[in-house]
């Protein structure tokens, strides 16, 4: 179960509204290198992990990953709150504002909804452990190219932030992949499908 | 939010940030010892600074709505994302 902090992970305080952002950074919010698939992804995959070590793993960044959606959701809302649909509409965001609102909907960049067709679990932790860790590294450059478009620190910032824990999320999952395939590569090893 | 309560949610947000770094990294290194010294003594300080931070302004979690006799704090005060 989870129980809910009343705060973000890192602090979001954007100063100055930016729907042409705003519309870039909810990728990170519903695209398929974004945060909530990011979450779905591990919690999803952690069932079925071999060791217990393994599925820690899983479960705290999964659960982090949560955090970052907040946090995403948070800088979409500071860089259109109390903008005028005609601004939204200049800036692109007319279709968005038609179907809702100032509200925080899952998208991605393009206006396309959320899709779990942008993950797998698999059962297989290989497979498994070796998408995460192309997930982190896509959502990195994704990072990367949202700091490439803004000058505004007070986006730039928790930008920053989310780009350093996709470094260290890869490394945790490169840390746990060799562990597992190290404990499956034993003569006794633990039989992840009993069929 | 106030001045006081945001610099004391700042410092518990980083407070946190440590241990949670922390526990990341003991996942895939659980008998490193001395990064298990350096989580216990994280965590204390973490719990200080919650504690102070909600004695001064308010519930962090549902439990820790125990402030007040006459109200439930924990839907009154103000929401993270809502910092201007």
């Amino acid at each position: 179960m989870w129980i809910y902090e009343k705060k973000l992970e890192y602090p979001i305080k954007i100063r100055t509204c930016n729907p042409t952002m705003a519309k870039y950074i909810i990728t990170q919010y519903g695209g398929p290198d974004g945060e909530l698939g990011a979450s779905l992804r591990y919690l999803s995959q952690r069932f079925s992990m071999p060791t217990n070590e393994a599925k820690a793993t899983l479960n705290d960044i999964g659960t982090e990953e949560l955090a970052h959606l907040e946090m995403v959701g948070s800088m979409v809302y500071q860089l259109i709150r109390g903008v005028p649909v005609k601004e939204l509409e200049k800036y692109g965001l007319g279709s968005y504002f038609t179907q809702h609102d100032h509200a925080i909907y899952p998208v991605d960049a393009s206006g396309v909804p959320y899709s779990a067709a942008s993950f797998q679990s698999m059962g297989d932790p290989v497979a498994d452990l070796t998408e995460d860790l192309a997930a982190e590294q896509k959502a990195r450059a994704t990072y990367e190219n949202l700091i490439n478009l803004t000058d505004d620190p007070d986006v730039i910032d928790p930008l920053r932030f989310l780009r350093a824990r996709e470094i260290v999320h890869f490394q945790r999952f490169g840390e746990t992949l060799d562990k597992v395939q190290d404990e499956l590569g034993k003569k006794k090893y633990f039989v992840n499908k009993p069929y | 939010m106030d001045m006081d309560c945001e610099r004391a949610i700042r410092e518990v947000m980083a407070a946190d940030f440590t241990c949670y770094d922390l526990a990341l990294y003991l996942n895939t290194h659980p008998f490193d010892t001395r990064a298990l010294a350096v989580y216990y003594s994280s965590v204390q300080r973490a719990r200080s600074l919650r504690e102070n931070y909600e004695r001064m302004c308010g519930p962090l979690t549902a439990q820790a709505s125990t402030r007040t006799l006459n109200c439930w704090e924990w839907a009154l005060t103000p929401w993270p994302w809502e910092w201007q």
